[in-house]
């Protein structure tokens, strides 16, 4: 078996906020991150792939179809947008690194024809990344 | 994962199914945090010769001691809350840190903490201090790993009992 990471990056803003909870308890549980304006990242997104080596290519998966898939995916729905108001999923959900690294693992998972994802990494800064190995992983 | 049972007829069963699962799946994620501090030791084993100190720590048995900037990285896990999109608070994760490891080791001698008195001081041994810190004190979320670079050469990772998750 062997593992390959694609990486890519995009920037986008977005901000906290549960309705549910009362404009006092988001303050608390969000702070900063609850200003309703926005605020921004340069993500860093890691897609690991992980496949037996095709004899005849040497490839676990083709590459350029691996790069299509998250540009389609992700980059082209998610760089430069406000994630809250732009991207489907964060109009229900918040856009926490979790759910952001739950939402790529969707949106890929079921894309990629011969490669078997692995893990999902998004870095929001240097010192915070969130990895997700699938539902129930 | 495990779905709920609803009517499948044909508009609103896809879309009940839907809702179910996200109820019902459970979504864990992990969490990693980076952190810096800087401090200073000593490789020396009081088992040892003055010579077998020398050629095992080499520079390293200096006894004036020598520092380093450490990066330590600390990942946790969980079910991702769906109230707060988290598998916890950073401000819980970042004061517990900051409490408990930085400030007993940020500009500090490692050799003069009680912890290495008998131990030494090799990144592995801090590794598993560390480790132990967290896995005593911080309760907000699962503990799955510490990772301690002592340069940008050299880095350790310590998981407990678990095989670490690659």
């Amino acid at each position: 078996m062997v593992y390959l990471t694609r990486k890519a990056e995009f920037s986008a803003s977005h901000y906290y906020h549960n309705p549910d909870f009362t404009p006092e308890e988001n303050r608390r549980i969000f702070g900063k991150c609850n200003n309703p304006n926005g605020h921004g990242h340069n993500y860093t997104l890691e897609v690991t792939v992980k496949g037996e080596v095709d004899p005849r290519s040497g490839f676990v998966v083709d590459l350029k179809q691996l790069k299509e898939v998250m540009h389609r995916e992700v980059l082209d729905a998610m760089d430069h947008r406000f994630l809250n108001k732009e991207v489907p999923e964060f109009l229900t959900k918040i856009p926490t690194t979790e759910n952001l690294a739950i939402a790529i693992w969707q949106r890929l998972d079921s894309k990629l024809k011969k490669a078997k994802l692995h893990r999902v990494r998004v870095y929001e800064t240097q010192d915070l990344f969130v990895d997700f190995y699938g539902e129930g992983k | 994962m495990t779905l709920l049972s609803g009517p499948d007829s044909a508009t609103g069963g896809e879309k009940l199914r839907t809702e179910n699962r996200e109820l019902t799946t459970v979504f864990i994620a992990h969490l990693t945090r980076r952190y810096r501090f800087s401090a200073s030791h000593r490789l020396h084993s009081a088992d040892m010769s003055a010579d077998e100190n020398q050629a095992t720590y080499g520079k390293c048995n200096n006894p004036h001691g020598h520092g380093h900037n450490y990066t330590l990285e600390v990942t946790v896990s969980g079910p991702v809350d769906q109230k707060t999109g988290m598998v916890c608070n950073l401000v819980d994760l970042d004061g517990f840190v900051e409490r408990e490891v930085l400030s007993r080791y940020h500009l500090e001698n490692l050799n003069t903490l009680q912890e290495f008195t008998q131990l030494v001081p090799t990144t592995e041994n801090l590794s598993i201090e560390i480790y132990e810190i967290l896995q005593r004190g911080f309760q907000k979320a699962h503990l799955e790993r510490v990772k301690l670079e002592e340069t940008m050469m050299n880095s350790f990772e310590y998981t407990g009992a678990a095989e670490p998750k690659r």
